[in-house]
């Protein structure tokens, strides 16, 4: 930028068209390192992991050596419509997983912008003390946190204690199978879906199982979750929080907007370029949860707490079915960059409405970002 | 300047990017087996799934002894999780030499060729339990020695049995005995009998029905039949009036735990319950006798690991005298003694039975007892019907039988 604007106009098409040869060069060699290593340690093993998802290696020795076979789909026929015990556990899983995004996502987006609106505020006393206790679980290995969660939540652990001083007896949590959703119509007194619901299956599961909601051993999962990120997503926000100019503030305080109606008519839209990284991050850390899993139920009870990157795992290292492990992998990619292309469609920037437009009273052409 | 600068930079970048090609290519090709050296003076890697330090240590002390005596230098690595870092192994071509196998992750291991069959070499072949011989064969080749083995027991809590007015005459039998104890051992404060729900103990009452998962071969699945019915149907009627109860629902994470913790007054466990009472709960007094017999007799399970050797170990000989010292008499003896499990060896069985009085109904139903499947894709099979299984109480167990008889009809077409 500053090279164009000092060069005299008559010389600037002539070194530039003399270095660029030569530019080019030192650009490549000073990102080939990069290029190196990402290659070697991030493109060959994907490319490997897809050959892999196509073949049928069996483990022993390399997969590109002569007596591994390429079997086309067989891996994604299994999982997606084999009619088998893989295509169950498949379905299955990405049920788990689905509740387990759509309930954390959204919670865990809410209460962290709420935190960081919280200790974000001038007249808070010992800020960085809150700052820190929210942000305290984020640096505690998730190990950690798990076997914690495990006490907490046991049969007779703290949580069913204070639940007993309310008069409510409580699950013993991580030994539930029965799904939430169910429980609540449960309660109505319905315990049999409608014969549409219980006879159409999709991916080896009926859809009245897709609708059971989390288990409760999930739900316990669901608070871990929201319990450890919120604080992660809560220093973004508050990064952000800082960002955001006072006159603008100002400028609502003068036009008379109240506190609530300044946060959600001000303060949120301003947000939305985080809330969108935050959202982002939690979709793919949600889909892919694993270490949760490995250290806490290994999938059970009653397989409502597998998930598609477990079921990876066990697939290839428990059962040797190493092309349907990477086949699983590649699938949960697929709906990892879905959500993310889905989410990033519905929160990209709009040019103002036609009625908003008229709200405002705002020049109607050329105002629009 | 401005030329001998980016001269510089060029050479620079070079070397940058063929240092980082020579160290990232050199020597890690993939398909690089292991060089051997000269056979035989190979060192011996040893990789265990231990079950606490007690059997970490007896089992580096047997080898580090094997080692002075042969003159082959080996070392023992117990493992975090021992099937990963196996199939690590495997695919790399550089294996640990010696290792656990269970006998779920066996037809895996056997079936890609990375495990190798010695078990006809081993001089002390005859003196293994059939039956444990039978789990650890696959395609017809006896793939690697049984290195202990465990079957299923009743544990009785002694002092809830006398409370209960009961006396050794009361000891259970057959069927309708247990029920009729379990429901005088339910109380207050406890119930009568306490059950993990997984197959790998109820299906000790299918085997009592006379019913296993698979025939004897391991070629049909017989999953839904009457016996598998009448097993479950009876373990159903437990549950269903009350003295019987799942681990899950008692808030224990097994048998052994509820029962230690006073929240049942028997339960099916292995031997390796006798560790953990010694270590957790040294205050309850208990007795192992045989579970009882069902409509087509006395039938336990029987679990077992074995010592598998690589088919990509360097010193394969080496290997086999090595788990041949594992797996003498002496040597189990010092393991039964060092971690209360049971020897493998027909040999060591009077000798175990006057050291351990209080365990000898677990060896004296081994007669009778049925292995887990053990053909690939079964251990998934029988992780569905656990699942299931967890629901035994309120679900309808010919259902179950059906659903976990279609999925084993596909694992075994698939063999």
């Amino acid at each position: 930028m500053t090279a164009v604007t000092t060069a005299p106009p008559t010389a600037a098409p002539v070194p530039k068209k003399k270095h660029r040869p030569r530019d080019t060069i030192a650009g490549w060699l000073f990102t080939a390192p990069m290029l190196v290593i990402l290659g070697l340690f991030l493109v060959v093993p994907v490319g490997m992991a897809l050959w892999v998802s196509f073949s049928d290696w069996t483990g022993r020795g390399s997969p590109f050596s002569a007596n591994v076979a390429f079997v086309g789909m067989k891996n994604y026929q299994d999982l997606l419509g084999g009619g088998g015990l893989a295509e169950r556990d498949f379905g299955t899983s990405l049920r788990n997983n689905a509740w387990y995004v759509v309930l954390v996502v959204p919670i865990q987006t809410i209460v962290a912008i709420v935190l960081a609106v919280l200790v974000n505020r001038q007249v808070l006393k010992g800020r960085g003390f809150f700052r820190t206790a929210f942000y305290f679980p984020s640096v505690t290995s998730s190990v950690a946190i798990t076997v914690l969660w495990l006490f907490l939540f046991g049969a007779t652990g703290a949580v069913n204690k204070v639940l007993g001083f309310l008069g409510i007896h409580g699950p013993s949590w991580f030994q539930d199978p029965s799904g939430v959703v169910h429980n609540i119509l449960g309660a109505f007194g319905i315990t049999q879906g409608p014969a549409f619901l219980t006879d159409n299956t999709v991916l080896g599961l009926p859809l009245w199982d897709w609708l059971a909601g989390p288990s409760v051993a999930m739900s316990a999962f669901i608070i871990m979750a929201v319990f450890t990120t919120s604080g992660t997503f809560m220093l973004l926000f508050i990064a952000a929080l800082q960002n955001l100019s006072g006159e603008v503030q100002e400028a609502a305080l003068i036009d008379g907007a109240n506190g609530w109606q300044r946060f959600c008519y001000v303060t949120l839209p301003q947000l939305r370029p985080t809330i969108f990284t935050v959202v982002t991050l939690g979709l793919i850390g949600t889909w892919q949860v694993f270490d949760q899993i490995y250290t806490g139920t290994q999938g059970g009870p009653g397989k409502t707490t597998l998930t598609p990157a477990y079921l990876s795992y066990t697939s290839a290292f428990e059962s040797q079915e190493w092309g349907r492990g990477a086949a699983i992998a590649f699938v949960l990619f697929v709906i990892i960059v879905f959500f993310t292309l889905l989410q990033r469609l519905v929160l990209r920037e709009r040019p103002v409405s036609r009625r908003h437009r008229r709200i405002y009273g705002a020049p109607s052409q050329g105002a629009g970002k | 300047m401005q030329r001998s600068k980016s001269r510089w930079m060029l050479g620079a970048g070079i070397i940058t990017v063929g240092a980082l090609l020579l160290t990232g290519c050199g020597g890690s090709g993939f398909d690089d087996g292991a060089k051997s050296a000269a056979p035989g003076s190979q060192k011996l890697t040893v990789m265990i799934g231990s079950s606490g330090d007690a059997e970490t240590a007896a089992v580096k002390e047997a080898v580090a002894g094997w080692s002075t005596s042969s003159g082959t230098a080996s070392s023992v690595i117990a493992a975090a999780d021992l099937n990963q870092q196996l199939s690590q192994g495997f695919a790399s071509g550089k294996p640990a030499d010696v290792f656990y196998v269970s006998t779920d992750a066996l037809a895996g291991f056997a079936a890609n060729g990375s495990l190798y069959a010695y078990g006809d070499k081993l001089a002390n072949k005859a003196d293994f339990y059939p039956g444990l011989v039978d789990s650890f064969t696959y395609g017809g080749k006896f793939y690697c020695a049984p290195k202990d083995f465990s079957t299923l027991g009743l544990v009785i809590n002694t002092e809830m049995w006398k409370a209960a007015g009961l006396t050794d005459a009361d000891i259970p039998t057959n069927w309708d005995q247990l029920s009729a104890v379990a429901k005088k051992l339910t109380s207050g404060g406890h119930v009568g009998l306490a059950l993990s729900p997984e197959y790998a103990r109820l299906g000790a009452f299918m085997v009592q029905a006379g019913g296993t998962l698979l025939n004897a071969d391991q070629t049909q699945a017989t999953v839904n039949t009457p016996a598998n019915l009448a097993g479950l149907d009876y373990v159903k009627s437990l549950l269903k009036d009350g003295s019987a109860k799942f681990t899950t629902e008692l808030g224990a994470g097994w048998g052994g735990e509820a029962f230690g913790k006073g929240k049942a007054a028997m339960t099916v466990e292995g031997n390796w319950i006798a560790g953990a009472m010694t270590a957790d709960y040294p205050k309850v007094g208990y007795k192992v006798v045989q579970l009882p017999a069902g409509p087509q007799g006395a039938g336990t399970l029987q679990f077992s690991n074995c010592w598998g050797i690589a088919a990509d170990s360097p010193n394969k000989d080496a290997a086999v005298k090595l788990v041949e010292k594992l797996t003498s008499t002496d040597q189990q003896m010092a393991f039964a003694k060092a971690f209360g499990v049971m020897p493998s060896v027909q040999s060591a069985a009077a000798q175990w039975k006057s050291a351990n009085p209080a365990m000898t109904a677990f060896l004296d139903s081994a007669a009778g007892a049925k292995n887990m499947p053990s053909i690939k894709g079964s251990a998934d099979v029988v992780a569905d019907l656990n699942s299931q299984l967890e629901s035994l109480a309120t679900a309808d167990p010919a259902k179950i039988l059906a659903s976990t008889q279609k999925n084993m009809e596909a694992v075994v077409s698939a063999k």
